[in-house]
């Protein structure tokens, strides 16, 4: 066995070491300088970020494993990575606005954002039960926090009060899932685990309850039905920028791992879990697109948006093929441009410096701020995929894989889901390019804004025109999972 | 009459069965629900060290007391979120929790 007394190989978490010890000493900062120092604060954390993107891109990338084998960078790892950091990147700078005019700029607030998502680096490497349990909680803590973060908001505490109940309930059924799973096999390194698997014979039936916890606690943390219910009003009572985050980095890290230790780990139990991701698949699909049909509220109506989402990109794993994983890993690239050009705009919505919130607010934009208009027109035609935008392309690939499965059903249901989705989508145009003006929306968009906005919308509408270095990525990324 | 695993895990089943259910059958007070979270968490907690001295390996001990030092973290957290929640609502009882439909 190893000796204790050897230091592991750091360097193939460098990005996580960087990013844990500038939180410290942000945190440190912030503490000594004052909530003056906030801007300097969020700036730092941001450029830490992609300082730790860079070393990512750099970094090893075949499959290292270090941390007495708790700990694993494969090409997967690195494409998840490099989404994630871009997702939390992008949403503390589209932050900086909203926590100046909301008087919550505390210094605190950036580093919580890059403690959660160094939680959610470890979770997206993490190659045993322990490390996958430690990143989820250390992302899942500064989540419950960051959600209720405006503390003399009554919206916002009680986001944060519902997110944690329901967060800890989940920790504790994916946990109560991992004592079993190791009780069964003995082992709770992936590796270890994939031997135990692969050979032929009886699954026990306590194994495959432990499986059915274990897919419980990650269903919701990427909040499939079943276990949707804390999504619409977390986002609805969440400040809408930490909304913007909770959409699009938790929901690629949740994914991420979602697919891990389904791929790696319980790859051999596949004839088990394939059902179970169907039916959550299903159901996510469906209730996205019939519950966001009455929603006013456009937070809570993208709330819905997502879990609709989460059940397209759950379709690629139930497909269970390389080709499937990458359907999969192109959905939430895409998802995540999508998402970050829909909250930039919702980031906007305001009237007399205040926010506003319900779609009908949006009515008219076309005639006041065309072009704004414009690219909101461009991610709600690209989130109901409609070709030839990139959210066209995101469904193609797992409806793809899923008829190359045969999966023929969950393939027509998928379709039949996303015609009704497009509804609201469509109605959210509508309001915006003909009906009566509404009392014109605040014209003042800050630089940064702008360009994240039209960077987001010119990926979206020209993604098809030159796709191959995603698609190559991603089949990259989706080979490392397989075995 | 011998103490044997299966004891044990049976504890551990039922703790954390009382722990689901009083979070969601408790209509009274959130301080309950942060108590039922504690009783799952323990519930896994007798699992692991059961199945850990059944197995003769000591990940499962190692494991536990990650768990504990979570949970620990967990408890802070949750009863800072509620003190903030109580600061604006003035009452945690768990059905005034409803600005939100839902």
């Amino acid at each position: 066995m190893m000796s204790v007394h050897v230091v592991p190989d750091l360097m193939p978490a460098l990005p996580e070491l960087i990013l844990a010890g500038m939180a410290m000493l942000l945190l440190m900062f912030g503490v000594f300088r004052g909530n003056d120092s906030t801007r300097t604060v969020s700036w730092l954390a941001v450029g830490t970020i992609a300082v730790a993107g860079f070393f990512v891109i750099v970094g090893p990338s075949d499959g290292v494993e270090t941390f007495s084998q708790m700990f694993i960078v494969d090409q997967f790892a690195v494409f998840m990575k490099v989404l994630v950091l871009i997702g939390s990147g992008l949403a503390i700078v589209m932050s900086f606005g909203y926590i100046r005019t909301e008087g919550m700029e505390r210094f605190e607030f950036p580093v919580l954002m890059m403690l959660a998502t160094l939680g959610m680096l470890m979770m997206i490497s993490s190659n045993d039960l322990m490390a996958l349990y430690l990143g989820l909680e250390l992302q899942s803590l500064a989540l419950y926090v960051v959600a209720a973060f405006k503390r003399e908001s009554l919206r916002s505490t009680e986001a944060g009060l519902k997110y944690f109940v329901l967060g800890a309930l989940s920790s504790g059924m994916l946990l109560y899932g991992c004592s079993l799973i190791y009780g069964m096999t003995g082992a709770t390194s992936f590796s270890a685990l994939t031997a135990a698997l692969s050979s032929d014979g009886d699954v026990p039936i306590g194994l495959v309850i432990g499986l059915v916890f274990l897919i419980s606690g990650l269903a919701f943390k990427v909040s499939a039905v079943p276990f949707h219910m804390w999504t619409p009003d977390v986002y609805e009572g969440a400040p809408t920028p930490i909304t913007a985050f909770f959409a699009v980095a938790p929901k690629v890290a949740a994914i991420a791992l979602f697919l891990r230790v389904m791929m790696s780990p319980f790859g051999g139990l596949f004839a088990e879990w394939q059902q179970v991701i169907i039916v959550i698949s299903i159901a996510s699909m469906v209730l996205g697109a019939f519950a966001a049909i009455w929603q006013d509220n456009i937070k809570r109506l993208m709330a819905y948006s997502s879990i609709g989402h989460m059940g397209y990109a759950l379709v690629g794993l139930a497909s269970g093929t390389a080709e499937g994983m990458r359907g999969t890993i192109i959905y939430m690239t895409i998802y995540l441009v999508m998402n970050i050009g829909t909250f930039a705009v919702i980031l906007n919505m305001k009237r007399a410096g205040n926010m506003v919130e319900n779609i009908n607010d949006l009515a008219g934009l076309a005639r006041s701020k065309p072009l704004m208009a414009l690219a909101m027109g461009i991610f709600m035609f690209s989130l109901a995929g409609i070709p030839p935008l990139a959210g066209f392309f995101a469904k193609f690939y797992v409806f793809l894989a899923a008829v190359n499965a045969e999966l023929y059903a969950l393939a027509v249901i998928g379709v039949l889901a996303s015609v009704v989705g497009a509804f609201y989508y469509l109605r959210i145009i509508k309001i915006m390019y003909f009906d009566a003006p509404a009392d014109g929306l605040d014209s003042a968009i800050v630089p940064e804004m702008r360009i994240i906005l039209s960077v987001a919308a010119v990926f979206t509408l020209f993604f098809f025109v030159y796709p191959a270095p995603f698609l190559a990525g991603a089949q990259a990324a989706a080979q490392a999972l397989i075995p | 009459m011998e103490v044997t695993l299966g004891h044990y895990l049976t504890v551990a089943a039922i703790l954390f069965t009382l722990g689901i259910f009083g979070i969601f059958l408790n209509r009274k007070n959130v301080i309950i629900i942060l108590m039922s979270i504690e009783l799952m968490l323990l519930a896994v907690n007798i699992n692991l060290v059961a199945f850990s001295t059944h197995l003769n390996d000591l990940v499962g001990q190692v494991f536990a007391m990650f768990v504990l030092t979570v949970a620990a973290a967990e408890a802070a957290i949750g009863l800072a979120i509620l003190v903030v929640y109580f600061r604006n609502r003035g009452t945690i009882a768990v059905e005034d929790i409803n600005m939100m439909k839902g």
